[in-house]
């Protein structure tokens, strides 16, 4: 079946090829045909990359180590649950994927403006079948997912056990999405320009592709911090990691974006910026992906090789000019229609939110791509950390969740100093209340930057909440309907805003979880041995005993590993009981017969399972780094190697087993980290209610009737308004 | 290659081209699509619609005072209906595609409309 897979790629080229030349020569003739030939090759495209990527999907499944991606990135042992995931942890699948859902999303925006914009979709068309086709071409001439060697091995190396995680079964899918729709408003964005084009319609075809590449971007990042923090066992969810910061970006330009569209839609004005954020984040979004697969910044998040490097350089290299050169020579037409009416209007809080978000990609980019700009300058290559990012971001995060409570009260077009005054006084009096409440508790004394945070999620609060009570008041005022239906009529009538503010209580709560557990957090990092204590922050962990488990079955997450040894961890505080934690270390087969017949068993990379009681209140976090390197423990794995042999694993798994009983018979003293967060749970809850306000702002509206409209039916309507 | 792997790439290259190819073989109907400029027009209608709604309901959320309320829903509705004319004048013109009235509008609100811009009902 890789032949099968191969001779797909390579139809899928020669498609992508044959639809740019019919959709530029269909546009640029006249000839509607060939542009719609071109279309259809999209179509045809998806198709193509479906079978494929079925085919390599089916040869995870089937354990076919003929296929070298399957035999280097998964084997007979790894649960199928992650078998199935493991397509995208090779850098050839990955490159699969994104092909695939590129030329999925291409498939249904084109299918949808297959009755518009003619001119701009069939540029549009010939722009994503170039990204189509320069991912295609990477796997035909660079990374192939259907190489195959002959005969095959008879055992693959098996799943990096970083990503044996619930959450990366989704996360890179969503991450992908979230890139490959940013691809969309890039491709009908340079299509507008090049077709000269310019007016509103494009941005109200892609508006929801921005969005939901928003979702996808934002679900990903947040199923990245969840893996973060329960995976990788040092206690945080967010490290400032250039992978982490790749996507971040996109998503930051995005919701710009999204934002400084309504203005277009509504004034005709900054046309000329929307389309400049439109670029960089389908340029950002191609740069993410440079970053993970390029693998040409550090990162624990990077799984390529460094292969890729000088064709994605060219790529966003091209980019970045014909995007310059495309803004540049249509500037004309990118004048805006209107001005701003007033400084106090809601364009002008868009507008200070624009400049905060880009600000902030800004900032982030600098510190991302850092380590390259200084060996490009110095020679040396040097990088940033945490505190620097912190420096520059905390007081712009701040500023941003300020906005998002200013914003919804802020009228469009015009709003008095009278009106505002009125409207401020309940958001504002939440954000006191909320200061005094933590001043007087002393909570915050010595956090300014938390305590400025809580205020301002209170205010947002305040704002968001003040919009929907009196939205509801409205209706009920008009409808006489009873409270619920009102609110759910009122959302269901104006969903993009109503949608919006719930995004915006979601941020605030977000950051409120953000700032309580990274300035009111209590951490050790310490040896214990069994009936050992130690005190972190209020509460008291006792090491109560070690445990042990040998065979995959007993792994508490069925992870494929060979050997787990944990600890069980009683918490209490003030001497009653709160919780029992039980962290782990797993080890796995490290597929190196070299090591020795035993050693090799247990000889794979060492991935922490995180033992956490986590609450609305706060994370209890705990992890262990078990010393396996004792001369008890080191004498069996010693003998072992010597007298079983190669071929007999499962005697090997004795000689584990008998570490494990060894191990719990005499426990040497182990390594903990233990971290207490207040209001962790905070950020995750957070991030659902962005996700679901995201998700109502995207709902399509009441399906309207398509009402049959006579000319003589419009001439009234008109007249009416002018009535009116 | 196998022949079961080489069967399967030539239905594929089959199918791939029936589906590429369609609109160059079958003679195209000549109107099946909404005219460039009144889609346009459509576009800017519906924003233009909402953004009277967005007003009212601005006003009668108390983010508006009556005097701006006035002043902001009088412009927008001249707009509106100046919208609306040239897309009245456009449906008239040589490229209309339903001059007689029986073009459908994706989404169409006209009618619905001008009682529409009442968010509250």
């Amino acid at each position: 079946m890789a032949q099968l897979g191969g001779a797909c790629l390579i139809l899928a080229l020669a498609v992508c090829a044959y639809g740019i030349g019919a959709s530029l020569y269909g546009v640029r003739t006249g000839r509607p045909e060939w542009s719609e030939s071109g279309r259809r090759s999209v179509y045809a495209l998806a198709g193509i990359l479906t079978v494929a990527f079925m085919v390599l999907e089916l040869a995870f499944l089937r354990n076919d180590f003929s296929f070298n991606t399957v035999a280097d990135t998964s084997s007979a042992t790894t649960p199928t649950f992650y078998k199935a995931a493991a397509v995208w942890s090779s850098q050839e699948g990955s490159l699969l994927l994104w092909a695939w859902l590129l030329s999925l999303w291409s498939t249904l925006i084109l299918f949808l403006t297959r009755k518009r914009m003619r001119d701009v979709s069939a540029y549009a068309t010939a722009i994503l079948l170039g990204f189509g086709g320069f991912f295609i071409g990477l796997m035909v001439f660079y990374a192939t997912p259907f190489a195959t060697t002959d005969p095959a091995p008879a055992e693959g190396v098996g799943l990096d056990p970083l990503l044996r995680h619930p959450s990366m079964m989704i996360h890179p899918p969503m991450l992908y999405s979230g890139y490959t729709l940013c691809i969309v408003p890039l491709a009908f964005g340079m299509g507008a320009l090049l077709a000269r084009k310019v007016d509103a319609e494009w941005i109200k075809a892609t508006r929801r592709f921005a969005m939901a590449a928003w979702l996808f971007l934002g679900i990903g990042i947040m199923l990245g911090a969840r893996w973060s923090y329960s995976e990788l066992g040092w206690g945080g969810y967010w490290g400032w990691d250039a992978v982490e910061n790749a996507s971040l970006m996109p998503w930051l330009c995005a919701t710009a974006f999204i934002h400084s569209l309504m203005i277009q839609e509504k004034r005709g004005m900054l046309k000329v910026w929307n389309v400049s954020l439109v670029l960089a984040t389908g340029t950002l979004a191609i740069m993410g992906t440079f970053l993970v697969r390029s693998g040409i910044l550090s990162s624990i998040h990077a799984f390529g090789g460094q292969t890729l490097g000088v064709p994605f350089v060219i790529l966003i290299g091209v980019l970045i000019l014909s995007s310059i050169y495309l803004v540049s020579t249509r500037r004309d037409m990118l004048r805006s229609e209107h001005r701003l009416d007033s400084l106090l209007s809601r364009e002008s809080i868009f507008l200070a939110n624009n400049v905060v978000l880009v600000g902030l990609c800004f900032v982030i980019f600098w510190g991302t791509y850092f380590p390259l700009i200084s060996e490009a300058l110095t020679g040396h290559e040097a990088s940033v950390g945490p505190p620097w990012f912190d420096r520059y971001t905390v007081p712009l995060a701040l500023i941003l969740v300020l906005l998002s409570g200013i914003g919804p009260v802020i009228a469009w077009r015009r709003a008095t100093l009278a009106n505002a005054r009125r409207n401020f006084v309940i958001p504002l009096s939440f954000a006191l209340v909320t200061l005094a409440v933590l001043l007087a508790t002393g909570v915050a004394d010595s956090k300014p930057f938390a305590l400025a945070m809580f205020c301002c999620a209170a205010f947002v609060l305040g704002s968001v909440g003040q919009e929907y009570w009196r939205g509801v008041r409205v209706r009920r005022a008009i409808a006489g309907e009873p409270a619920p239906l009102a609110l759910m009529a009122l959302v269901k009538r104006n969903r993009r805003r109503y949608g919006g503010y719930v995004v915006h209580i979601g941020i605030a709560v977000l950051f409120v979880g953000v700032a309580a557990s990274s300035s009111f957090q209590h951490a050790s990092e310490l040896s214990l041995s069994p009936g050992q204590s130690t005190k972190v922050g209020a509460y008291t962990v006792r090491y109560v005993r070690p445990t042990a488990s040998v065979t995959p079955k007993y792994d508490p997450v069925h992870t494929g590993s060979t050997l787990s040894l944990g600890a069980i961890l009683d918490v209490t505080k003030q001497g009653k009981h709160v919780t029992t934690l039980t962290p782990a270390e797993d080890f796995y087969d490290s597929g190196e017969p070299a090591q020795g017949s035993v050693a090799h068993l247990i000889g794979g990379q060492p991935v922490s399972q995180v033992g956490i009681d986590g609450g609305i209140k706060r994370d209890i976090w705990s992890a262990i780094a078990p010393d396996i390197d004792t001369p008890r423990l080191k004498r069996i794995i010693e003998i072992g190697n010597k007298t079983i042999p190669l071929v007999r694993p499962d005697e090997g798994m004795i000689a584990v087993a008998v570490m494990a009983r060894e191990y719990m018979r005499s426990p040497p003293p182990a390594e903990f980290h233990l971290i207490i967060s207040p209001l962790v749970m905070w950020i995750w809850i957070g991030g659902a209610i962005v996700a679901g306000g995201a998700l109502i702002a995207l709902w399509p509206a009441p399906s309207v009737v398509r009402a049959r409209v006579s000319v003589r039916a419009r001439s009234r309507a008109a007249r009416r308004l002018a009535r009116a | 290659m196998s022949v079961l792997a080489a069967m399967l790439t030539l239905m594929l290259l089959a199918a791939v081209m029936a589906v590429v190819s369609r609109p160059l073989l079958v003679a195209r109907k000549p109107e099946e699509s909404d005219t460039p400029r009144r889609s346009e027009l459509e576009a800017e209608r519906e924003a233009k619609y909402r953004e009277i709604r967005d007003a009212e309901l601005d006003y009668r959320t108390g983010k508006l005072s009556q005097e701006d309320y006035e002043a902001v829903n009088g412009a927008l509705r001249a707009e509106a209906v100046q919208i609306l004319d040239k897309l009245e004048s456009s449906e008239g013109g040589p490229e209309s595609s339903d001059s007689e009235g029986d073009g459908k509008v994706e989404g169409d609100q006209a009618v619905e409309e001008d009682r529409a811009p009442d968010p509250a009902k």
